[in-house]
């Protein structure tokens, strides 16, 4: 199973990343251009501020329009049509909310419109019930002590101490990058919103229109997850050893 | 000391460890997860692997936009820009 990670079209950030304001708000959300500024260049005709911000977004809008609809093309539609709104409507932003705020708030009404106007299952309405996947541990319940015991719910496999330099490794961000592939949709979406992009729980709320606790309960799901998948690649006795 | 609040188990305390780092817990339950992170070695280590899962995803990036559709934006944007500055 971990042969698969070699093959992955993984795409690594440089070492120097993290000491760069980057756009898409990544460890300096405030230390982006800055929407007044991309909001006056757009309305002087400026291209490249356009192309930074399609650059910025167009792949995350792409993909969190592909939750609503039913196949790429019609995502990719969705994304243009939304960029031509955005465009027809600069002159009225105000900044209210951030520009990403506004955009991804134009694509996800856009794109829950064609979705349910084309018959699909929206990605969060199951959300709305709530409570239909509650059972669903973060970790294995045979890894911890039974009712029965003197010390219910304690560790009874515990969780080993991981090498830094271990887990971030190339190789095993390869795993990571697997088992984010391998989520349902939602949880996807959230985690790659919040912990490969880095935008905070409101944005990732706002832009999905979902509740704070919605967000939160997907994003946990999917990390607990992607912990599991690790866990397993680098501890099998303890994470699949067992049965 | 006697604790006034039912003491968290391991168990309950995997499922609160998203919570706890968006610092979205109540007071209380802040409280009984740091007091039993403080005595308990085992999910001092989750919580551990919780913060490097976060921090190794961090390390991941998104693909490039097709340049095609790039290019589509462009021409559009040049577009939209000639036809204000003729309004």
């Amino acid at each position: 199973m971990t042969s698969l990670a070699f093959s992955l079209p993984l795409v690594l950030k440089r070492q120097d990343a993290a000491l760069m304001p980057r756009f898409g708000g990544k460890r300096a959300p405030a230390a982006m251009a800055g929407d007044a500024d991309i909001v006056a260049r757009l309305r002087d005709g400026d291209e490249s501020a356009f192309a930074e911000l399609i650059d910025r977004y167009g792949p995350t809008m792409l993909r969190v329009a592909q939750m609503y609809v039913r196949d790429r093309a019609t995502a990719e539609e969705v994304v243009q049509e939304t960029w031509l709104a955005v465009l027809k409507g600069i002159d009225r932003f105000e900044g209210r909310s951030s520009l990403k705020t506004w955009l991804f708030r134009i694509l996800t009404n856009r794109a829950k419109t064609r979705g349910e106007r084309d018959g699909r299952i929206l990605p969060f309405s199951a959300l709305a019930g709530a409570g239909d996947e509650v059972d669903e541990p973060s970790v294995d319940p045979d890894r911890f002590l039974g009712p029965d015991s003197p010390h219910p719910g304690a560790w009874a496999a515990p969780p080993r101490a991981w090498p830094q330099d271990k887990v971030l490794e190339r190789e095993t961000l390869g795993v990571i990058q697997m088992a984010i592939e391998e989520l349902p949709d939602a949880q996807r979406e959230v985690i790659r919103l919040r912990d490969v992009e880095g935008w905070s729980p409101m944005e990732v709320a706002d832009a999905l229109e979902i509740t704070d606790g919605n967000q939160r309960v997907l994003l946990h799901r999917a990390r607990s997850k992607v912990r599991a998948a690790l866990e397993m690649y680098l501890d099998p006795d303890i994470a699949g050893g067992r049965a | 000391m006697r604790l006034l609040t039912r003491e968290m188990a391991c168990q309950e305390l995997v499922e609160l460890v998203t919570a706890y780092f968006d610092d979205s817990l109540s007071r209380s339950d802040r409280r009984r997860f740091r007091a039993h992170i403080s005595g308990c070695d085992h999910c001092t280590a989750y919580v551990e692997q919780m913060r490097l899962v976060i921090e190794a995803t961090g390390r991941l990036t998104e693909d490039d936009i097709d340049p095609h559709a790039r290019e589509e934006l462009l021409a559009a944007f040049r577009g939209w820009s000639e036809g204000r500055a003729e309004a």
